[in-house]
């Protein structure tokens, strides 16, 4: 009997966090593993161990290239897993990291990587207290590969889950969005352009704690990474099975990435984010939530860009500046520069 | 077709015998082929479509198309224009 | 951004929506022939801003969706070369052949890069002399003076290990054969902004005559567009046909001499087959004899003949000629969506089914 997959290749779209990514979970991953831990299938597990909520994230690292401006391949193979521990709710708490080596890889550039996890694991507050090496040959891997987990603790009043989230609820991000994506780009070969974009890694749990210490009914976070703020708001409106609506006009784009997304065709919205998150809180809190985020280096730019609705559900619009409207789907694969 | 974004020439230079510059666009930078666009010096804005300057910003033309745009906007607010909405 | 934030003005553009309205008296039928133009209309919602009474019809202005077959599976047979390197814009990563795409033979292994320009695959076959260098040269009027440049360039430097697959297409004759066609309802065009910064609007003027059909050169932004077609809708409500140029910031009558001097250096005029509409004569560029080296169907003439098949339920040459809408196909949506494409309309961001598709079009109705 001939398997379904036996003739299918990975492509590089089955890990750009856009759909095909989303359908090799389904049709491969989920099949295999089904249990109620991991079917949310958030950015980390919650376990019970003992009468206390574990939280658990494992993500793997292969940015290429690996030093990029404002970051390494070490800042975000930090801050990324304590990003996914934060907004399940958790206080992150204790890392691993599991290097895979190429041979040839000059060791002043491991330890420029190392130097970068250590300064990012102080800032963060969490420590690695565990971890593995290995080498591949020469070819078989791209200088560095990181794989980091992480466990946090998730304190008994917290409940951040999409099942929380009701119609009228505001949507709001902490800061400007676009800035890792293009960051990479703006080195990438053959698209290599100037510009003093940063990437924005950074750890977002003090800022998640600052959030929760004002208010406990944030009803669900998550960080836009790869596949951009399109992506994590087309997984929200799925797994809450609401509609959304995002208001073009207030999206905050810093103008250089505006220019890079026009110079290569891309959009924003689908951009990939280090040092973001998006927060769907009751709209009678939201005040005083963005006072407290506007009081924290990772929130100070924080704002409202859209709501919650009980209508196209499952959906994503987006009303434009020029007051027409469009539904805003979720990334195919990669998202490609273009000429036309 | 298509994308074709308007820059400032920042810097020029040759490069493989080609006749090359640095465009602005918006706070990034890129190099860019001004071999069509030989009337272009630094300062001047240049429409840029797959790293070639294809042709001249004519900045009298812009600056004349937005303020007859923007009369129309004036002349429909001034006459009660209807409610587009 | 610099001139084109100001051609995004929100107010300025409703009240441009509300001009054309007031001079609208009739139904037209009018064409934006640039896929550049089908991007903003559709991510915008321009057409939403429009009277009942005009209706716009999509274009076959994307060069991408009108790459024949033939030469997109020669274009996958050449990448799949060990020696390979293929260069290509990023448009043509995901346009399907008879049975692959560019993603699926890197996946086998082949050396496929993105380039932002066609001189960085010239720098690449430089740096890389014991490789073949090949650049996928698709694309209209606009990316000729680049592609030629490049070819010459390689030549200049003796790069012999350089070669360009080349299926460049021209705007008149597109345009003439949608006139020409017994379908055509088109009445008036939004000529391409930036083929004609490069060719000029000259070519034009005897195509108006010809046909009674005005044509206005318009820009990209969503305030160009609504401009060109407010001074269109006027030439058709008076009864006139003439060339008008609405992009005049960035378009001459002569257009850009040293390109288009280039452009007759390297390239000839041919016949080329459009996908969905079929051969149209002397509507395509070749590379001129003297860069035979340089010509990736003589450097690789052992895939002069691959078969190719199209899907059967695909109707792209239909959508491309503005006779049926993406959402009146039988498959959009269905069997046929960006990420399983039948047919380069909706592999293309550019291409119509893919536009409506990406923003959501045929869902609005049921949301």
């Amino acid at each position: 009997m001939e398997q379904p997959n036996s003739n299918k290749k990975i492509i590089l779209g089955h890990g750009s966090g856009g759909k095909l990514s989303a359908e090799l979970i389904e049709s491969l991953f989920l099949p295999a593993f089904r249990n109620e831990f991991l079917s949310p299938l958030g950015d980390q597990a919650v376990v019970n161990i003992n009468g206390i909520r574990i939280a658990f994230t494992t993500d793997s690292y292969v940015v290429n290239p690996i030093f990029f401006p404002g970051g390494s391949i070490g800042d975000v193979a930090v801050n990324g897993t304590v990003n996914d521990l934060a907004v399940g709710g958790a206080r992150p708490l204790y890392i691993s990291a599991g290097l895979i080596l190429e041979e040839g890889m000059p060791v002043d550039e491991l330890e420029r990587i190392v130097s970068d996890m250590k300064r990012a694991c102080e800032y963060a507050g969490v420590q690695l207290v565990t971890g593995d090496t290995k080498v591949v040959e020469k070819g078989k891997g791209d200088k560095i590969f990181i794989n980091t987990s992480g466990i946090g603790v998730v304190d008994a009043d917290v409940d951040i889950s999409p099942q929380r989230v009701r119609p009228g609820d505001k949507i709001i991000v902490n800061g400007p969005i676009g800035e890792h994506g293009i960051a990479i780009m703006s080195i990438r070969e053959g698209l290599e352009f100037e510009t003093e974009i940063q990437s924005d890694t950074a750890p977002l749990n003090h800022l998640v704690r600052d959030m929760l210490n004002v208010s406990k009914n944030i009803r669900w976070m998550r960080d836009p990474t790869r596949g951009g703020l399109s992506s994590s708001c087309n997984e929200l409106a799925k797994s809450a099975q609401k509609g959304i609506i995002l208001h073009e006009s207030m999206i905050p784009v810093p103008e250089a990435v505006k220019a890079a997304c026009e110079i290569l065709g891309l959009d924003p919205l689908y951009v990939a984010n280090e040092g973001k998150l998006l927060a769907v809180v009751p709209a009678e809190e939201t005040d005083a939530i963005l006072e407290a985020m506007h009081k924290n280096p990772q929130g100070k730019d924080a704002r409202i860009i859209g709501e919650v609705v009980d209508d196209h559900h499952g959906f994503v619009l987006l009303k434009t500046t020029i007051g027409g409207s469009r539904v805003v789907d979720m990334l195919a694969g990669e998202q490609l520069p273009r000429i036309c | 077709m298509c994308l074709g974004i308007p820059g400032k020439i920042t810097e020029t230079f040759d490069e493989n015998g080609l006749k090359m510059g640095k465009v602005d666009f918006g706070g990034v930078v890129k190099t860019v082929c001004l071999e069509y666009i030989p009337e272009c010096k630094i300062g001047d804005y240049t429409v840029v479509h797959v790293g070639f300057g294809i042709s001249k910003l004519n900045e009298e033309e812009a600056m004349e198309t937005l303020s007859y745009l923007r009369q129309i906007g004036a002349l429909g607010e001034e006459l009660g224009g209807e409610d587009v909405e | 951004m610099k001139y084109i934030d100001e051609y995004r003005d929100a107010d300025l553009i409703k009240k441009q929506a509300e001009k054309i309205r007031s001079i609208t008296t009739k139904k037209w039928a009018i064409m934006e022939v640039c896929g550049g133009q089908t991007h903003t209309i559709v991510k915008t919602g321009i057409d939403q801003l429009l009277p009942e009474q005009i209706t716009l019809i999509h274009g076959p202005g994307c060069p991408v969706c009108v790459t024949p077959l033939e030469m997109i599976d020669k274009a996958l047979e050449i990448a799949s070369r060990p020696d390979v390197i293929f260069t290509s814009f990023g448009d043509m990563l995901r346009v399907p052949g008879s049975h692959k795409n560019l993603f699926s033979v890197k996946a086998d292994g082949g050396n496929i890069r993105i380039v932002y320009s066609p001189l960085d695959a010239v720098k690449l076959a430089q740096k890389n002399p014991d490789k073949k260098v090949v650049f996928f040269a698709v694309g209209f009027e606009t990316t000729a003076p680049a592609n030629a440049m490049a070819v010459w360039q390689a030549k200049q430097l003796g790069l012999n290990n350089f070669s360009m697959l080349v299926s460049h297409v021209l705007v008149p004759p597109a345009m003439e054969a949608v006139l020409d066609s017994p379908f055509n309802s088109v009445q008036g065009f939004i000529a391409a902004g930036h083929v004609c910064a490069v060719m000029g609007y000259e070519e034009y003027e005897p195509m108006a005559q010809k046909y009674k059909v005005p044509m206005v050169v318009t820009g990209f932004e969503p305030l160009d567009l609504l401009q060109g077609i407010y001074m269109l809708i006027k030439q058709l409500e008076e009864g006139r046909y003439e060339i008008e140029n609405q992009y005049s910031r960035a378009v001459t009558r002569e257009g850009n001499i040293p390109a288009r001097e280039t452009i007759n250096k390297v390239f000839e005029i041919g016949d080329r087959s459009w996908r969905g509409i079929g051969v149209i004569p002397k509507s395509g560029y070749r590379l001129k004899d003297e860069f035979a080296a340089h010509d990736a169907e003589i450097v690789f003439s052992e895939i002069s003949d691959i078969q190719s098949k199209e899907s059967e339920i695909c109707i792209s040459g239909l959508v491309l000629q503005g006779v049926k809408k993406p959402h009146e196909c039988a498959a959009f949506g269905k069997e046929c969506t960006p990420m399983t494409p039948l047919g380069a309309t909706m592999v293309s961001s550019e291409g119509a089914c893919a536009a409506y598709y990406n923003y959501g079009r045929y869902r609005q109705g049921t949301l």
